[in-house]
C-alpha cells in the first residue's frame, strides 16, 4: 500500500473541491470489491491483515472526500495549510450575525414547538451550505486562494453544527 | 512445476470441496440455524422437524442441561432454572436491567456481566447462549453430514461493543470458528434478495423478542451500504408480553406472585397476544397456585392502546436513523419486516402510516435473518465466486474516550463505515505527569458517566514535561466485526500500550479458557483430539492457498521469497507428521509471517488491476 498516494489518487479522481460524486461511489465501490475482508474470509491470516488494512484506508478516503468539510481540510492539507488552525478564528461580521439570527430562529421554533418552523429552518440552512459549497469550489479550484477558502471552510463548520442543533430540536420534540 | 496434489485418506482438504458453514440467527426467543445446500439457503430442522429452537436453557442438578421446547415447557415448574431472553442480559451489569423485580430468577451482580444462580451453579449469559449454540451446531452437523468450517452469528445492529464481544466469547465456548458477527437488518436485507435488480434506498424495520433495529441501506451494483442504523437493544416482543401480564394482574386482583405463578402468566400472556394478531379479541384465563384466578376478554382495540407508547418508541429511532443518512421518508423506495413481533397488526400499520407505503412481508419474519446468514456464510466460506454481493456495514454507536471534567471526547461517530480506524491526540493536564489514564466509552451522550464504559488502561512512562507538551496519539481500530481495539503512544519516547478492548462488562480470556476446560473435564481426550484437528485443517488450507497464490502470482516474488516461503511450508508439512497442536500453531503463525509481504504485493495488484479498469469504464 502506498501511504503517499491521495484520497483522490486512490480513487483516480483529479484534486479538485468539485466532485462527481457517482463517479467517486462508484470508484469506491469498486476498490472495496477488490480489498474488503470479507473477499479474503477464507485466505491466511497475512492476506486478511492486508484486506484489513486497505478497507480502512478505503473508508477514511472514501468518508473524507465525501464529507464537504472534511473534502475542503483536506484539500488544504495538501497545500500545507491548517483550515482548523486554533489560532485564526477570525470570520466575516456579516456571517456571524446571520449565525445570531439562525440561532434566534432555532430557539424560537423549540419554544413554538413547531416542527414546521425547523421544517422551513433546515431548508434554509441546507441552501445556504451549498451556497458556501459552490464559492469553496470557486476558491480553491479556478483562483486557488487558500486563504478565503480557509475561511469558508470554517463557515461550513459552523453551518454543520446549526445543522446539527436542529437534529436535536427534532429530536427533543419528538420524544 | 507445480506438483498435483493428493490428500490423506480421510482427511479432504481440496480448496473447490464444498466447505459446511452455517448461518446462526441467535435470537432473544426462538434461535435457528440455516445453510446453503445446493446453492438454495434452507433452514435446518430438528429431528421431530422443528425449524425454531425456543432460546430457552434448563440446568438440572446433575450438571444435565435442557435445551429448547423441552426446557420451555418446564418454565413455570422450574422458574429459578429454565431461563428465557437470556440474550437481554449479554454484556449488561444488573443496574441494566430495569424489571428484575419481575424475573423470576436469583441474579447475581459479578463484577463483569450479570450472573444468574441455578441448580446447577452460577451461570453466565455467554455460557447460557453458549449452550444454545451447541444444540444449534451439533443439529447442522448432524444435517449437514460432517464438522463445520465456521458460521456467520447475527446481532442486532444497535449491539454495543460488550454485547458483541459476549456473543463472539459465546460462540467461541460453543466451539464455532465465527466467520463473522452480522447485523441482522443487514442479513433479512441479503435474505430478500435486494439484489441488482432493486436498486435504491430500502429500510429494514426488526422487532424481535428483546431488541429493536431500524437500518436504512443503499443498494447499488450489488453493493449493500448501510448508511445508517438505530435501534433499542431493550426493546421488543417480551415488553408486549409484560403490558398484557399488567392487565391481567390488574384483572385478577392477584396478590404478590410466585416465581411459578409469574412464569405462567407471562406464557399466557404472549398466548394472547399471539392470538390477537389474528382475532379481534382473545379470552384470558388463568388459575395460580393459590387457588386465584382471572377470566376476562382482551380486545385488539385494548391492547393497541396498552402497547401505543412501545411503537412509539421505535419511531423514535426510526427518525433519527433517516436523519443521520440524510434522507426524507419518501426516499425509501421499500421496508422490509423483520422478527416475529412484526406479525402484531399494530406494528404492520405503524410502520405502513410511517413510511406510507405497504411494507414487504413475503419472507418468514421468523426465518429471514437465519437464511441471510447462511448466505453470507456460504461466501465468507469461499464457496461462492465472491462477487455476487458486498456488505458495507457500519458501527451503532460513537465510540470515545473520557476528557478532563468526564466528559466525552468522539474518536468514531456512529454510523461509520467498517473496518475503520481513527487516531486523536491528547496531552497532558499536569506538569510532570507521566501516566495517563485512558477510559473507552461507547454511546451519544456528551457526559462519559453516561455513556458505556468499555475498557480503562493507563498508559505510563510519559517523560516528565510541562503541562501540554506531551502528544499521546490514541488509535481506535473497528475491525469488519464492529469490535474495537485500541493502542496509545507516546509520540516524543513511543512508549506504547495497546489493548483489545475487552469491555468491563465482558468475560476474560482466563474466563473463556476456564469454561472450556470446564466444559470438557470429562472428555480431557477429545479436547486434545479437536485442537489437533482444529490446527490441522487450518495449516492444510493455509497450505492450499498459499500454494494457489504463488502458482497465480509467483512472478510477483524475488527467488529467494520464494524459496523462504517455500521452506516455512515444507517446516510446517513436517509439523503436520507429529500430533502436536501447539508446534503446529506455530508453524501456521511463521508461514503467515513469511507470506505477509507477498499477501501486500499481491492486494496492490489487484487494486491497479481494478481501478484500472474502473478508469476505462469511466472515462468512455
Amino acid at each position: 500500500m502506498d501511504f503517499t498516494q491521495t484520497h483522490f489518487a486512490l480513487f483516480g479522481l483529479p484534486a479538485t473541491y468539485a466532485l462527481d460524486r457517482e463517479q467517486l461511489d462508484s470508484a469506491y465501490r469498486e476498490l472495496q470489491n477488490t480489498v474488503h475482508p470479507d473477499r479474503f474470509a477464507a485466505q491466511s491470516d497475512a492476506e486478511q491483515r492486508v484486506a484489513m488494512q486497505w478497507a480502512t484506508r478505503a473508508n477514511e478516503a472514501y468518508r473524507t472526500l465525501k464529507h464537504p468539510v472534511d473534502r475542503g481540510v483536506y484539500l488544504l492539507q495538501l497545500q500545507g495549510i491548517d483550515a482548523l488552525d486554533a489560532h485564526n478564528t477570525q470570520m466575516a461580521p456579516a456571517f456571524l450575525m446571520q449565525q445570531m439570527e439562525w440561532r434566534e430562529a432555532i430557539d424560537d421554533a423549540r419554544a413554538a414547538r413547531s416542527v414546521d418552523a425547523l421544517d422551513a429552518l433546515i431548508d434554509e440552512l441546507r441552501r445556504a451550505h451549498r451556497g458556501i459549497e459552490t464559492q469553496l469550489a470557486e476558491l480553491l479550484d479556478a483562483r486557488q486562494d487558500f486563504e478565503g477558502a480557509r475561511e469558508a471552510v470554517r463557515q461550513l463548520r459552523f453551518m454543520d453544527k446549526l445543522i446539527a442543533e436542529v437534529g436535536d430540536v427534532y429530536e427533543e420534540l419528538e420524544s | 512445476m507445480a506438483l498435483l496434489q493428493i490428500s490423506e485418506p480421510g482427511m479432504s482438504t481440496a480448496p473447490h470441496q464444498h466447505r459446511l458453514a452455517v448461518g446462526i440467527d441467535l435470537g432473544t426467543t426462538n434461535s435457528l440455524v440455516a445453510s446453503v445446500r445446493s446453492g438454495l439457503a434452507t433452514i435446518l430442522d430438528d429431528a421431530e422437524g422443528h425449524a425454531l429452537l425456543p432460546s430457552v436453557v434448563r440446568y438440572h442438578a446433575d450438571g444435565a442441561v435442557d435445551v429448547g421446547y423441552s426446557a420451555q415447557r418446564a418454565q413455570s415448574l422450574d422458574p429459578h432454572n429454565t431461563l428465557v431472553s437470556v440474550k437481554r442480559f449479554m454484556g449488561r451489569g444488573l443496574s441494566d436491567i430495569d424489571d428484575v423485580g419481575s424475573l423470576p430468577y436469583h441474579f447475581v451482580d459479578a463484577p463483569g456481566m450479570v450472573q444468574i444462580k441455578t441448580i446447577a451453579g452460577v451461570k453466565s449469559p455467554v455460557e447460557v447462549s453458549a449452550e444454545i449454540l451447541k444444540q444449534l451446531r451439533a443439529r447442522a452437523e448432524l444435517a449437514l453430514g460432517g464438522e463445520l468450517v465456521g458460521a456467520v452469528i447475527t446481532v442486532p445492529a444497535y449491539f454495543d461493543d460488550a454485547q458483541r464481544q459476549a456473543t463472539k466469547d459465546a460462540a467461541q465456548l460453543a466451539g464455532l470458528n465465527v466467520l463473522r458477527l452480522l447485523n441482522e437488518p443487514t442479513a433479512a436485507a441479503i435474505a430478500y434478495g435486494l439484489d441488482n435488480a432493486s436498486e435504491g434506498v430500502y429500510a429494514v424495520y426488526d422487532l424481535g423478542g428483546g431488541t429493536f433495529d431500524i437500518s436504512i441501506l443503499k443498494l447499488s451494483k450489488g453493493v449493500f451500504e448501510v448508511l445508517a442504523t438505530n435501534g433499542d437493544s431493550a426493546l421488543g416482543g417480551d415488553d408486549f408480553d409484560q403490558r398484557v401480564f399488567c392487565w391481567m394482574v390488574e384483572k385478577g386482583r392477584f396478590q404478590p406472585l410466585s416465581a411459578g405463578d409469574m412464569r405462567l402468566l407471562l406464557t399466557k400472556a404472549r398466548d394472547a397476544k399471539e392470538a390477537l394478531t389474528e382475532h379481534f379479541e382473545v379470552r384470558v384465563t388463568a388459575v395460580l397456585s393459590t387457588g386465584e384466578m382471572m377470566d376476562a376478554t382482551l380486545t385488539q382495540t385494548e391492547f393497541n392502546t396498552m402497547t401505543a407508547s412501545l411503537l412509539g418508541k421505535t419511531l423514535a429511532p426510526t427518525r433519527k436513523a433517516l436523519r443521520d443518512a440524510g434522507l426524507a421518508v419518501d426516499e425509501v423506495k421499500g421496508v422490509v419486516m423483520v422478527g416475529g413481533s412484526t406479525r402484531m397488526p399494530c406494528v404492520r400499520q405503524t410502520v405502513a402510516e410511517f413510511f406510507k407505503q405497504t411494507p414487504l412481508t413475503n419472507l418468514d419474519p421468523d426465518k429471514v435473518v437465519a437464511l441471510g446468514a447462511a448466505m453470507q456464510a456460504d461466501v465468507l466460506a469461499g464457496n461462492r465466486a465472491g462477487d455476487d454481493w458486498l456488505l458495507l456495514d457500519v458501527i451503532p454507536l460513537s465510540l470515545g474516550l473520557e476528557t478532563m471534567g468526564g466528559l466525552t471526547e468522539k474518536v468514531i461517530p456512529r454510523n461509520s463505515t467498517i473496518p475503520t480506524a481513527r487516531a486523536q491526540e491528547f496531552t497532558t493536564f499536569k506538569d510532570g505527569q507521566t501516566a495517563m489514564s485512558v477510559h473507552v466509552l461507547q454511546g451519544e451522550r456528551e457526559l462519559a458517566a453516561d455513556c458505556r464504559s468499555l475498557a480503562r488502561f493507563d498508559l505510563r512512562g510519559i517523560p516528565p514535561m510541562v503541562a501540554g507538551a506531551a502528544r499521546i496519539r490514541v488509535t481506535f481500530q473497528v475491525d469488519a466485526d464492529g469490535l474495537l481495539s485500541v493502542s496509545a503512544r507516546e509520540l516524543s519516547t513511543g512508549v506504547e500500550t495497546s489493548v483489545q478492548v475487552k469491555p468491563a462488562y465482558g468475560l476474560g480470556d482466563d474466563d473463556i479458557t476456564r469454561m472450556l476446560k470446564d466444559a470438557f473435564t470429562h472428555a480431557k481426550d477429545d479436547m486434545y483430539a479437536r485442537a489437533l484437528n482444529e490446527q490441522v485443517v487450518d495449516a492444510n488450507g493455509l497450505i492450499a492457498a498459499t500454494r494457489a497464490a504463488m502458482q497465480e502470482d509467483g512472478a510477483l516474488l524475488e527467488p529467494a521469497d520464494q524459496a523462504a516461503i517455500e521452506a516455512s511450508i515444507a517446516a510446517l508439512e513436517n509439523l503436520l507428521t507429529q500430533p502436536d497442536h501447539l508446534a503446529i500453531k506455530r508453524g501456521i503463525e511463521a508461514l503467515n509471517a513469511a507470506t505477509t509481504d507477498f499477501a501486500q504485493r499481491r492486494m496492490d495488484l489487484n487494486v491497479r488491476r481494478a481501478m484500472a479498469g474502473q478508469k476505462l469504464e469511466t472515462f468512455s
